[in-house]
């Protein structure tokens, strides 16, 4: 120890924290560069507002990816939003403190479960039970919105409940004091005071929604179509930069690292937001 | 203590209450009248039982997980704990102001309004009038009249107690408990609360947990001493500061602990 010092070690922690910087520079540095310059030269009009996907005809317009991502997490959202708040609030607010500590550790386990398993049962039993009773082909839209929307429910329920519970207790003892019911209490005051954090919980959910590939594979048909109702199949932009980059060569490989780049600056927008919100809290405090 | 309770209806009678956090015993067999349109003040170290009490008094105890309690305890001779009265019925008629001030993040009109909310009275005229006669009943009014859409969180300290004081009104309640409402005030803002609070008294039933013997001595009627859970002597506030009839509480009044 003493051969290093004290100066010794600060440095070395430096050079590994700075590690995950630069490799995030890395990334964003190579995407960028192959995907970048592609753009341009094929023309951002033509890339993002195209529908005609044709790569062995030298056409790559992605809207459908595009519009099949942003409905694939809005679906998602529609599912995964309302039920974890909802959850959150009952753990929180109903719930003995002694049960919520088993009960939140246990849905965030949901989050330990490889996505491939999701895309599996979502194959296996969601698209089956889709097809014999909504018709069509089963992979589809609401297939992977549905998978989808249980996949955000750890992020939505874990944050939710932290930022639930750093509401101030005596908000709650002075509403209950003044004759309000719990569920009162919960709509009046505890919502409006964890706002900020419940909308982070669901904004980081929709970057979880928007990035994830392999579940979204398995589920939603990845046929290239601009969907008329959600029992269509789609594929997303993740999906299509999974599908094709093993083959893709030349021009081809780079309109997928186009996407990645469309991809990569709408996650980390969504990001900078639910900072930005949670940060605004923080203040607040 | 007897002669008292004929000589005058009594708002709240609390009779042998035991209360249980779990194993341990916080109230033991305390009985005590409260008396309509008075301040009754409860004394006592840290510790003693006097929050306890006050908060079994609109069952806000309730919160706390594995409270346990046995006896009784009568608003206007009905038993609180056991009978129909729905427990936000009860806190609607018994209210409770807090150590620290407590608004809402909300406006002050929406703090002050809240109960109104709660009841399901939505009409806009009628919430302004009930609010501008609770901010005033507060001695509020003046202070805040220009700025209702503000941040009730923005309010100087003893302005915020004054709003939740305000808040309370506008329910209309019969009693008001009051846990400390001064220890987190400075001396001019506790004055202040003090004389509400004996303004209060014409149409309110009051009942102070203060650490403050001089506060209790200034403001109430009836003061009950407290120790270790037990109500160890209650009577009229003179008599208690002047001449306690049990050496505990005559050591305590004097300083000699607590």
């Amino acid at each position: 120890m003493k051969l290093i010092g004290e100066k010794g070690v600060k440095r070395i922690l430096m050079l590994t924290a700075f590690s995950a910087i630069s490799a995030l520079l890395l990334i964003a540095l190579f995407i960028l560069n192959e995907g970048l310059p592609f753009i341009f030269k094929y023309g951002v009009k033509d890339f993002l507002f195209s529908s005609d996907w044709n790569p062995h005809l030298g056409k790559y317009g992605i809207y459908p990816m595009i519009v099949a991502s942003l409905w694939v997490t809005f679906g998602a959202l529609v599912i995964g939003a309302p039920l974890g708040v909802a959850g959150a609030f009952f753990l929180t607010e109903y719930v003995p403190k002694s049960i919520m500590r088993i009960i939140k550790p246990t849905i965030e386990l949901l989050a330990a479960i490889p996505s491939v398993v999701y895309g599996f049962i979502g194959v296996m039993v969601l698209a089956p039970l889709i097809r014999n009773n909504f018709g069509g082909p089963g992979l589809s839209l609401l297939a992977a919105s549905i998978i989808l929307g249980i996949m955000i429910l750890p992020t939505v329920i874990s944050i939710s409940i932290d930022s639930i519970m750093a509401v101030p207790q005596s908000y709650r003892e002075g509403s209950l004091a003044l004759g309000a019911t719990t569920w009162q209490t919960i709509h009046m005051v505890t919502v409006k005071a964890s706002k900020s954090g419940i909308i982070a919980s669901i904004i980081l959910g929709m970057g979880r929604a928007i990035g994830e590939t392999m579940a979204v594979i398995m589920v939603a048909g990845n046929s290239v179509n601009i969907p008329h109702s959600p029992l269509d199949s789609v594929r997303t932009l993740t999906a299509n930069i999974a599908l094709e980059m093993s083959y893709a060569t030349g021009l081809h490989r780079q309109a997928l690292f186009a996407t990645g780049v469309v991809l990569f600056i709408g996650i980390i927008i969504l990001n900078s937001i639910a900072s930005v919100v949670l940060r605004k809290r923080a203040v607040k405090k | 203590m007897t002669e008292i309770n004929k000589v005058i209806q009594n708002k709240i009678a609390i009779d042998k209450l035991n209360l249980f956090y779990g194993k341990f015993q916080a109230l033991i067999s305390v009985s005590m009248p409260v008396q309509e349109k008075m301040i009754t003040a409860l004394i006592g170290p840290s510790g003693c039982g006097k929050s306890t009490l006050l908060r079994s008094l609109n069952r806000m105890n309730d919160l706390i997980h594995g409270v346990k309690i046995t006896g009784s305890v009568l608003l206007d001779e009905i038993d609180i704990y056991n009978s129909s009265l729905e427990v936000a019925e009860l806190r609607k008629r018994v209210g409770m102001v807090f150590q620290r001030p407590n608004p809402f993040p909300l406006s002050i009109y929406e703090n002050v309004v809240y109960g109104l909310r709660v009841a399901g009275i939505r009409n806009k005229k009628e919430s302004d009038e009930i609010a501008e006669k609770s901010l005033r009943g507060a001695w509020l009014w003046d202070q805040v009249k220009d700025k209702l859409d503000h941040p009730a969180l923005e309010l100087p300290l003893d302005q915020q107690q004054r709003l939740v004081i305000a808040r309370l009104l506008a329910v209309q309640p019969e009693v008001i408990l009051m846990d400390e409402p001064c220890s987190a005030l400075d001396p001019i803002a506790t004055m202040k609360i003090e004389e509400l609070m004996i303004e209060l008294k014409k149409d309110y039933t009051i009942v102070i947990v203060t650490h403050n013997m001089q506060q209790a001595s200034r403001v109430s009627d009836f003061t009950g001493y407290m120790l270790m859970g037990e109500m160890i002597e209650f009577n009229q506030t003179k008599n208690i500061f002047t001449n306690p009839s049990k050496k505990l509480t005559e050591d305590y009044i004097s300083g000699k602990y607590g």
